[in-house]
């Protein structure tokens, strides 16, 4: 197995800005806005892009929370049981626009758990969709709205994304799993 | 997690993923929508032998909040008390297709016995055996201790250099078995307090200390917690001791005993309270009782104790 | 008309040389080299060892009442396929064994089947109720000769009954065994009081409710002057109490199960019913105290308590289970793994233990004899070095209640004979039908 990188840290920065003034964006402006982080590397990049978004928009300080969807995922039967992680809500999403933050898209369905679990919190005026990397493969109609990179990926390889917060360092890489 | 039938089954890794997810179940108990899709389309079956209203409702809501469905099997008029084995009752539940069973038996050991018998393969909540276990209660014990030391904060943690005291009938009590093996697990100090007559023959082969002497108990561990263990009706006419005075007075949480306890010291009970024989009022409805807390942290513990066992992959053990 | 003549070539005698057994008839004719029989079927004895054909003083054939769980028939082919060649048949039936025509039942029964020689055992009090004694002579004067009394399942617990009965039964030279166990400090008891218990959650079953009756018992034995044999010994104290009353010249013996041999305490932890048994399994010390006081002679014999029970009555959680296992079909096995693997005795106690001391106590002159001629053919081949993981194929018992199952054991009986016929031959069971019929010829003479 090999490691091949393909987004270092001022990749990783430059990529989040982006996502950020697009959120502002088609928000116009940050008003009623909150950040729903999927745990665990969608939380710290939800954190990350309010930061972005304060420093773009002085004073602006945007909700941001953490959305736990391990009990609406379709997979607690196939996979060994998963721990759960806190939901923390700051702020009742009704009215706000979501946008909910993971690190990597890929078959679609955390982001339909997410879903469902927004909506036993409440009705939000809109829902959207960041994500720092799209890797394609969806087995759901469900798109991202913002997309730091596009990675088009075999069903082998893993992507990994690393963060300061975790893992000491920022960077995107891929793992070439040897087929066979 | 397999199944939870004894808490001495359980390791300290395990445990404390337990207890962190049934903090996630606590904040799911505090929101509007008070429900999570976990177990759609799962059976569970409340199978009781012995009458609890306290602990099937617990899991009744337990089992509700996560979506699954619930039946209620009571063995009172049933086909049950007219002599129907445990064997024929559970092939009975397992041909209408159940996929959980939360069983509290009368005999010691029955929970395990169901288990691993193959009359039925799925997983078995063990909601107290006999004068065995009650591990969900255990849970709960450990979770409202570790909630009121750490707060926002217990995520993760153990109990480690915790003291608890358990005082009172010990032989009998399956609570406190299965507190006895967790409290270990999880790093605690335990301190057993009873009148001879009222711990198990072989209690020196277990990991706690032991106490006859409440007052002195009390003076020398500087508990953190003091966990008080009904007497149930029928111990109270067969020579355990000479009458409830006596056991009140000597092992008693009476209002004096409870007035000389530091401000921090939690009052535990597992509930229900014979008030005035092993607990004072004074005590069970002072800010240091958690009686009320561990009804609550009940339902969490049983969500997180459903979800552990029910959701996984499942080998299949018998065809 | 008599049954075929036998001739076992080259088998090991208990002392251990090496003999040839001729068997015509129901008797041993000779027993020396190079014997031969043109009319007798031979038997290859080569690496097997021959005994006197066993004798359990403590079977449960539960017949009459409790047909479901065993028959006199299928009781005594679980013998005969463990090398029994005579079982004393406790009183605990429906009813109770309590008066000459139930203990005359059964002894016909035991003659039809034609698979050992039948004992029954007499009640001590009427209906095991420990407060009236039986019709305790007119058992004794029976065609069913009852030398043995027992309220075996239930201790006789008042110590009048129990003085009474030692000295009433002096009158026909019988014999009171003792089921050894207070009742009030085992109300409700399930299993060996000690750290499993505590752990189980099971009432416990102190070993002094054991060891207090039997002390009780030998110093009024001691007081009558009466004999006295204590029912399966469990626990340490109770060798320590026996020994010290033996050295005092009481006269007593007492008996141990195979299973006390070999299972401790610790298997209740599966709380699988199959070890749920009166008195309980105890603790690993114990069971090296049984076994050393097995090999010094402190315990005379081992016997089975062989106590079959329906699937229904073990298949269900422990507090439900009914007490007892069957041990017939694995005793010898047992005692050999047990106590010859490990050096504490040789096949001369085997026999000692086994047929010699338990035909003694229970007054059966034809069984338990030295191997020589002129005695009734009662004898049993073993294979030593068999090991086989002990299965329900090895039972004839109708119940399948083993606690072996699954355990390696040492040693199987390759034949065994009764009254000169074979009733297992080849490792295996002889049909009941050519049982009976050899048992009918010998009953005509
Ligand atoms: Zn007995």
């Amino acid at each position: 197995m090999t490691a091949r990188a393909i987004m270092q840290a001022t990749d990783m920065q430059r990529a989040l800005t982006r996502i950020a003034h697009e959120i502002l964006e088609s928000n116009r402006g940050a008003q009623s806005l909150i950040l729903l982080g999927i745990p665990t590397r969608g939380v710290t990049l939800a954190h990350r892009l309010a930061e972005i978004l304060e420093s773009i928009v002085p004073g602006s300080s945007v909700p941001v929370g953490s959305l736990d969807v391990t009990m609406y995922r379709d997979d607690l039967y196939q996979q060994p049981t998963r721990s759960t992680a806190p939901t923390d809500v700051p702020v009742s999403i009704d009215d706000m626009t979501v946008v909910l933050v993971d690190d990597v898209l890929y078959s679609g369905r955390t982001v339909r758990a997410a879903l469902d679990a927004l909506t036993d919190l409440g009705r939000p005026k809109a829902v959207r969709l960041a994500v720092l990397a799209d890797r394609g493969h969806r087995e759901l109609p469900i798109r991202a709205d913002f997309v730091g990179k596009n990675l088009p990926s075999a069903h082998g390889e893993r992507i990994n994304v690393r963060l300061v917060e975790h893992d000491g360092e920022d960077g995107v890489e891929i793992d070439e799993v040897m087929s066979v | 997690m397999k199944h939870l039938l004894s808490t001495r089954d359980v390791t300290r890794e395990e445990a404390i993923q337990l207890l962190d997810i049934a903090e996630d179940m606590s904040a799911v108990n505090d929101r509007e929508v008070k429900k999570l899709p976990a177990l759609r389309g799962k059976t569970v079956v409340n199978l009781f032998f012995e009458d609890s209203t306290r602990t099937r409702i617990s899991f009744e809501a337990a089992e509700k909040r996560l979506s699954a469905d619930v039946i209620n099997f009571a063995a009172k008029g049933s086909s049950v008390s007219k002599g129907e084995s445990l064997k024929d009752t559970t092939q009975t539940l397992a041909a209408m297709g159940v996929d959980a069973v939360v069983i509290r038996h009368g005999a010691s050991g029955a929970p395990q016995v169901l288990a691993q018998s193959g009359w039925i393969d799925v997983p078995v909540i063990n909601a107290g055996d006999g004068t065995h276990e009650h591990p969900t209660q255990a849970f709960l014990d450990a979770f409202t201790m570790r909630k009121r030391l750490h707060g926002a904060g217990s995520r993760g943690k153990g109990l480690d250099g915790v003291k608890v005291n358990i005082v009172g009938d010990i032989l009998h009590s399956r609570v406190a078995r299965s507190n006895v093996w967790l409290l270990q697990t999880l790093g605690a100090e335990v301190q057993l307090v009873a009148p001879p007559t009222l711990l198990p023959h072989a209690v020196n082969t277990w990991p706690v200390s032991v106490s006859f002497d409440l007052d002195d108990a009390l003076a020398q561990s500087k508990p953190d917690v003091v966990m008080m263990l009904r007497i149930q009706q029928e111990r109270m006419h067969d020579a355990f001791f000479p009458n409830e005075r006596e056991y009140s007075n000597m092992w008693g949480l009476t209002q004096e005993r409870f007035y000389s306890l530091p401000a921090k010291t939690m009052v535990m009970h597992p509930g229900p309270m014979n008030r005035g024989l092993e607990i004072s009022s004074a005590a069970a409805d002072s800010p240091q009782s958690t009686v009320l807390e561990q009804v609550a942290n009940g339902v969490s513990v049983r969500m997180a104790a459903l979800y552990m066992v029910l959701t996984g992959e499942r080998e299949v053990t018998h065809d | 008309m008599t049954n075929p003549d036998l001739l076992i070539k080259g088998a090991t005698l208990p002392d251990g040389s090496r003999a040839d057994i001729l068997i015509e008839g129901t008797q041993i004719t000779a027993v020396g080299k190079g014997l031969s029989s043109a009319s007798a079927t031979t038997i290859d004895a080569d690496g097997l060892v021959v005994l006197p054909g066993l004798v359990d003083l403590h079977t449960h054939l539960r017949e009459p009442g409790y047909e479901q769980s065993e028959t006199v028939l299928t009781g005594t082919q679980a013998a005969a396929l463990g090398g029994f060649t005579s079982v004393f048949a406790m009183a605990n039936t429906l009813p109770v064994a309590d008066t000459a025509g139930v203990v005359e039942q059964v002894l016909r029964l035991g003659d039809e089947a034609g698979y050992a020689t039948v004992r029954p055992i007499g009640a001590v009090t009427k209906g095991l109720e420990g407060i009236q004694l039986a019709e305790l002579g007119a058992m004794a004067n029976s065609r069913a000769a009852v030398r043995v009394f027992s309220d075996d399942g239930k201790c006789v617990f008042d110590p009048l009954i129990m003085r009474r009965a030692l000295e009433y039964v002096k009158t026909f030279g019988g014999v009171i065994a003792q089921h050894a166990q207070e009742p009030r400090l085992t109300v409700d008891a399930q299993m060996n009081e000690g750290e499993v218990s505590a752990r189980l959650g099971l009432a416990g079953w102190p070993a002094v409710a054991e060891e207090s009756i039997i002390a009780r018992d030998v110093l009024l034995a001691e007081h009558t002057g009466s004999r006295l044999h204590i029912c399966h010994l469990s626990t340490a104290g109770s060798v320590d109490v026996i020994r010290w009353a033996k050295k005092r010249g009481i006269n007593v013996t007492a008996e141990v199960t195979p299973h006390h041999l070999l299972l401790t305490d610790d298997r209740v932890e599966s709380y699988d019913a199959r070890f749920k048994v009166n008195p309980p399994l105890r603790r690993a010390e114990d069971v090296m105290a049984l076994r050393e006081a097995l090999a010094d002679g402190t315990i005379d014999i081992v016997a089975t308590d062989h106590a079959p029970h329906p699937i229904e009555s073990k298949d269900c959680e422990w507090g439900a289970a009914a007490f007892g296992m069957v041990g017939l079909e694995s005793a010898l096995a047992v005692v050999q793994t047990t106590m010859v693997e490990t050096g504490l005795i040789g096949w001369a106690d085997v026999a000692r233990v086994l047929s010699e001391t338990p035909a003694r106590i229970g007054g059966l002159a034809t069984h338990g004899q030295k191997i020589q001629p002129g005695i009734q053919a009662e004898l049993v081949l073993v294979d030593p070095a068999t090991r086989r993981n002990f299965g329900v194929e090895d039972l004839a018992s109708l119940s399948h209640n083993s606690p072996y199952l699954g355990i390696e054991l040492a040693g199987q009986v390759v034949a065994t004979i009764h009254q000169g016929y074979l009733t297992t031959d080849d490792r295996t069971l002889v049909a009941a039908d050519v049982v009976s019929a050899q048992a009918e010829v010998v009953a005509r003479g």
